[in-house]
């Protein structure tokens, strides 16, 4: 590449320099912000309507001032004591510069008990900001709730304002980005807000799969209002000021005793380590909203766009040294996958899905010649990297996300099996293993899969493997295919013999080694480590036109 | 295989390499890491084949593929493999190897092993038994130097056997008195203590690490002398009683007795006192009828009086500037002595040519007492050969841990030039170029010492670092200057990025009115600092261009029409983003003074408290070692002992949670 900074609007996509001023040296401290109320100019002579004093131009102008300060400034004071943004500055910073084009600005909440109908209880645009913008120049559809006007609850406009982005998204393929910061129903307004809710849930699960849905939760979530997110395909948090919970402390109390606080019950922690719940957590608002533009990045549109490609300065062809060391000559020795998809990556740029919840398999998107991926692989460094319960339904969940939406799925194998124990029986490893199964097999799009190690007995199968339609299944020379280790192969094969070393080293030399999988065509080849990102670059330019389809079906029905 | 060494004294060496005499058919070097690489390099110049030892978590190191051979001698504890003789001989007798060149530390001084050889047949590529057993021993060696006439610091010529003896002995000397190990060397198991308490420590750790280090916990204590220069003579003898001075090497810049910029010749020494040296230092090697190449380090005062300190009887770490500016292969020299050829070249002969500077790369911290070993895996790894007049000498390759087990250097870096100014420049730029990713290294120290003042005018001693930076390393001060073309520079890679990623392509879905851009205005994080700049495409003040995109591992750009290679990590915000980030929580850090975390990867060999004990500020809380350094932990407040959560003899990683303070 020659100089420097390529500028979309230079015709050569060169520029010969870059300036920069420094108008003040001094470190910024604390900037003005930024519910930046609109310059309104009344015109002297505009047309007054016989009703009231104002004109509708001026009572268009308050409203529209009205509705940017939502709760008003000491409500906003209070949401940035907390350490939040308002969310109107949530979207300003996830969008493109004044790309944000509101909808609805003038929804008001109808609620007439409780003196809600009172001028003062009404909000121009209620508790929810809705509208359209562009992250990157690519479209997306918003709502950010606003905790400053009754802290967010969910009213009947309210469900409506996002249900009509969410019906707008599907209309045009776009995804939906959700920022949640909602107390809960609107008590007041009773069934209608639970009807909301419900509207909501409806349009989720039918724009699931076809456009993608992401919730950020950036305040309180809880009750009925956690299944939205939860219907979503990616839920992130905020650390120390989101919460996701059925009910809170207070009720957890007085029905089993058990005193939790709210961070330990339903904080990003608990439901990014704990319960899976939430697939990352960020530092703070602005570290999670910019985090948000990068992920967006990965994303295609809708199910009818593909998997997006960028502009890459990596190589395609570029040999990875590092990674023809990386498997010890022990099998029993771990090494950390994420080493080996750092290397292999594009600009090793990984946003890992869950990366701190059933660590021993990673998920995540990166991109290989500028294509986005889905990387899959088995972490040898946590539980040797075998499957069980909780990294069965992780590892599924992200298959059936990147095959809804065209992302090839590339995937590294060195799994010892399913993890044993009553433990995992009792909890159903039988049926949560057969969604990872199920995943990998429904797949269409395009897979490859990279066995570094072990592959042994089902856990063989069920990762991506050649029988499963796996496009292209490549074996390092450090594979081992095999029914099991040899330790407990030759017990079973030479039960009672007397010298088991001997077995073992006939085993380990027939079956640890990646030729009885090479010579019947499990594998398509046997591959140097080093040149394993050239190859996928190259496997992934020629799938790019894979076709195939599965037989018609209502649905399929994954055991859930 | 040869790309990471590129001789810079080619043009002076040629005549000798010519014609390589016959020596040995096959040599097995008991080493490991970039000597043992450096080794089998000359090994096959020579034409000779080579054998490497390897510890079983070595099976897959740089030296291991680069000889001809390998054999695994034990598991990764050194103690285990590469200092277990039944195995190393073992290996020997199973390659039939002829030869063996122990390289430096291990069992390269190490008598037993020499006898053990010498026993076989099997020719050992340094000093006779009885030269090392005579300078091995500190105690030994000083009264053997007395009587070959070397000057010599005054000092207790005996070993010290208790605590109690050695505070006497310190007393009679007068304070401040070095407490070092007898069999040691490297700066481990040495101590400076300049009162009664500080001797009882120092005899203590000395004595476990002289232990640990070297199998031999005797101690000896002599005066410390206050501000002296490092410099040392590089010998080389043969066994016909002849004996040369290679001119000196400088290492005065030093952090805990351990060499960090070595340089050669040195800019203190004047032609008289080099000759003095020279001659005492052939005296001494005589005097144990020496062969082989060997260093004799000497103290040397603000006087240019000058103190033999201890003779190494082994190639040093540093070797490389006495090749560089003398034209000599010292590896090739030894293997032609031990094979039993007189020297070729006569005291006239040995010239020195230009100047050479050596920085040792390490995998440590230089932000913790100059530094603290730190450990990982080499994620990407760049060695700065695309310039001229460099030399690196390593082991290591990208994707190599840096192990507990061993020690952490990652390289030496050599850089040559007619004059010292020009080796320096060139030594700037070579840490400029060289890319470490994984491991936290001490290449900010090593620019940082090259291009200081004091360093560039020659005004060095063993307290260089102390002095210069009396509150710890806090990395580099950037000038105003200097920060601001570092925030260009940060700002030209964020708007790349910015730009890149509006660049999707084949995609029609992608706004066709992207948002037009060239004015941007951006904060930047830098320190503690928060920077604000306006970036203007093509109309303002610091102009930045240059060849690179975004996947480089090394910017190179030319900054107001200077060129600079840059590597940075600058987080870089939008202006919007840095106003609403002012309304972001600080994270409230953890309260430090209640917990004791390790403050490096290693392990621990002491826990001096149990709950309920009472500390006081200051008291050692546990020894961990890393790296065969001992570090005592100290409460850093008085308080009651709550929890500990280690045992000796456990693994702990840098952060891990050793123990907990009410």
């Amino acid at each position: 590449m020659m100089a420097a900074f390529s500028v979309a609007r230079s015709s050569c996509g060169l520029i010969n320099g870059l300036r920069v001023s420094f108008r003040s040296l001094a470190p910024v401290k604390h900037g003005a912000v930024a519910a930046a109320a609109l310059q309104t100019s009344l015109l002297p002579d505009c047309r007054r309507y016989s009703v009231g004093h104002l004109s509708v131009k001026e009572r268009i102008d308050m409203k529209r001032k009205a509705a940017l300060v939502g709760g008003g400034q000491k409500r906003i004071d209070a949401q940035h004591k907390r350490g939040k943004l308002t969310a109107r500055e949530r979207v300003e910073l996830l969008l493109d510069p004044e790309s944000f084009v509101e909808s609805d600005m003038f929804v008001e909440h109808r609620c007439s008990d409780f003196g809600m109908e009172q001028d003062r209880n009404k909000f121009p645009g209620d508790s929810v900001v809705t509208g359209r913008g562009r992250i990157n120049g690519r479209l997306v559809y918003v709502f950010s709730q606003d905790f400053t006007v009754f802290g967010g609850s969910l009213s009947g406009a309210h469900a409506q304002k996002i249900c009509k982005i969410m019906d707008q998204a599907m209309t045009v393929g776009a995804p939906v980005i959700g920022l949640n910061d909602s107390g809960g129903a609107r008590i007041q307004e009773g069934v209608e807000s639970l009807a909301g809710y419900a509207d909501i849930f409806l349009r989720n699960v039918l724009a699931s799969g076809v456009v993608p849905q992401i919730s950020l939760i950036m305040g309180p979530c809880a009750g009925g209002a956690v299944y939205s997110p939860a219907l979503t395909d990616f839920t992130f948090m905020v650390k120390d000021t989101s919460y996701l919970f059925i009910t809170g402390p207070d009720v957890v109390k007085s029905v089993t005793n058990e005193d939790v606080t709210q961070e330990e019950l339903g904080g990003a922690k608990t439901h990014t380590t704990v319960s899976g719940v939430a697939h990352h957590a960020f530092e703070n608002d602005v570290d999670a909203l910019l985090n948000m533009r990068e992920f967006f990045n990965f994303l295609p549109l809708s199910n009818q766009d593909p998997s997006p490609i960028r502009a890459c300065h990596d190589p395609s062809d570029r040999l990875v040294t590092s990674l023809d060391t990386i498997v010890p000559f022990e099998t029993t020795k771990a090494y950390d996958m994420l080493d080996i998809i750092h290397a292999i990556v594009d600009e090793r740029d990984f946003f890992e899905i869950m990366p701190s919840y059933a660590k021993n398999i990673v998920v995540g998107f990166a991109r290989m010649n500028g294509r986005t991926v889905g990387i899959v692989g088995n972490q040898p460094k946590v539980a040797s990297g075998c499957l069980d319960i909780n990294s069965s339904v992780k590892g599924a969940r992200f298959v059936r996300f990147c095959d809804a939406f065209n992302i090839p799925i590339i995937t590294f194998v060195d799994v010892p099996g399913f993890l044993p124990g009553t433990a995992q029986e009792y909890g159903g490893i039988i049926r949560h293993g057969a969604k990872l199964l199920y995943a990998f097999a429904e797949a269409t799009v395009p897979k490859i899969t990279i066995i570094t190690r072990k592959a042994y007995g089902g856990a063989y199968d069920v990762m991506s493997s050649k029988h499963l339609r796996g496009d292209v299944n490549y074996a390092w020379p450090s594979a081992e295919v095999a029914v099991m280790g040899a330790k407990g192969a030759v017990q079973i094969i030479f039960r009672g013999k007397e010298n088991q070393a001997e077995a073992e080293a006939e085993y380990v030399e027939k079956f640890a080694n990646p030729f009885p999988a090479a010579v019947r065509g499990f594998v398509d080849d046997i591959i140097e480590p080093a040149t394993t990102r050239k190859k996928i670059c190259r496997d992934l330019e020629v799938l790019a036109s894979k076709k195939q389809v599965n037989p018609w079906k209502k649905h399929a029905n994954i055991p859930l | 295989v040869k790309k990471s060494r590129r001789c810079v004294g080619d043009k002076n060496t040629k005549s000798v390499f010519c014609l390589p005499p016959q020596t040995f058919d096959k040599i097995l070097i008991a080493n490991r890491g970039e000597i043992a690489c450096r080794v089998i390099k000359t090994c096959q110049k020579m034409g000779i084949k080579s054998v490497a030892v390897h510890s079983d978590v070595d099976a897959s190191a740089v030296h291991v593929k680069m000889a001809d051979e390998a054999v695994c001698v034990g598991p990764a504890p050194t103690s285990k493999s590469y200092l277990n003789m039944d195995a190393i001989m073992d290996a020997i007798r199973s390659t039939g190897a002829q030869a063996v060149h122990p390289g430096y530390g291990f069992l390269s001084e190490n008598k037993e092993f020499a006898k053990r050889l010498a026993a076989e047949g099997v020719t050992f590529i340094g000093p006779d038994t009885h030269a090392i057993m005579a300078m091995g021993d500190k105690i030994e060696s000083k009264l053997i130097a007395k009587a070959a006439k070397v000057n010599t610091i005054p000092g207790f010529d005996g070993v010290v056997e208790t605590a109690d003896d050695a505070v006497k002995i310190a007393q009679q000397i007068g304070y401040p008195v070095m407490i070092k190990a007898s069999a040691g060397g490297g700066g481990k198991g040495m101590r400076i203590a300049w009162n009664d308490e500080e001797t009882r420590e120092g005899f203590r750790f000395s004595s476990q690490e002289a232990a640990s280090s070297f199998g031999d916990d005797r101690l000896l204590i002599e005066k410390y002398i206050d501000n002296p220069r490092h410099i040392e003579i590089q010998v080389l003898a043969d066994k016909h009683g002849n004996a040369l001075w290679l001119n000196e090497r400088e290492c005065s810049i030093q952090r805990r007795n351990q060499k960090v910029v070595e340089e050669a010749p040195s800019t203190f020494l004047d032609s008289v006192t080099r000759r003095a040296m020279g001659e005492q230092a052939v005296q001494l090697a005589k005097a144990v009828q020496y062969s082989s190449a060997g260093t004799v380090e000497f103290l040397v005062d603000s006087k240019k009086n000058f103190y033999f300190l201890e003779m190494n009887t082994r190639l040093q770490v540093e070797h490389p500037i006495t090749e560089c500016i003398t034209g000599l292969d010292l590896v090739e020299q030894m293997i032609r002595v031990a094979k039993g050829y007189k020297l070729l070249h006569k005291q006239e002969d040995i010239p020195i040519n230009g100047w050479a500077i050596e920085s040792r790369v390490y995998a440590e911290d230089p932000y913790k007492s100059f530094g603290l070993p730190s450990i990982g895996r080499l994620s990407q790894y760049q060695e700065p050969l695309n310039l001229s007049n460099v030399r690196v000498d390593s082991g290591i390759q990208e994707g190599s841990d840096i192990s507990i087990y061993y020690d952490p250097m990652i390289s030496k870096l050599v850089t040559y030039g007619a004059t010292r100014a020009e080796a320096l420049s060139k030594m700037e730029d070579a840490l400029d170029n060289y890319v470490i990713r994984g491991v936290t290294h001490n290449i900010p120290l090593l620019r940082e010492i090259i291009t200081h003042p004091r360093f560039i005018s020659g005004d060095i001693s063993t307290n260089f670092l102390p002095e210069v930076y009396p509150d710890g390393f806090k990395g580099h001060q950037l000038e105003v200057g200097n920060r601001r073309e570092l925030l260009a520079s940060a700002a030209a890679l964020y708007i790349t990025a910015q730009l890149r990623s509006q660049k999707v392509l084949g995609n029609l879905r992608v706004s066709s009115t992207p948002v037009e851009c060239t004015h941007w205005e951006l904060c930047a994080e830098l320190g503690e600092g928060l920077y604000s700049m306006e970036v203007e495409v093509d109309g303002g003040k610091v102009e930045v261009s240059g060849q690179w995109n975004l996947a480089s591992t090394l910017l190179p750009l030319t900054i107001n029409g200077t060129d600079r290679m840059l590597q940075f990590k600058v987080r870089v915000l939008s202006k919007l983003a840095a106003e609403l980030n002012s309304y972001m929580p600080e994270k409230v850090a953890e309260d430090t003074s209640s917990i004791l975390r390790s403050p490096m990867p290693g392990s621990v060999v002491a826990v001096s408290v149990k709950p309920g004990d009472t500390v006081a500020e200051g008291q050692e809380i546990c020894v961990i070692e890393a790296m065969k350094m001992q570090n005592s932990l100290t409460a850093a407040k008085q308080a009651k002992v709550k929890k500990v959560h280690c045992k000796p003899g456990e693994t702990v990683g840098e952060g891990d949670l050793l123990v907990e303070l009410e």
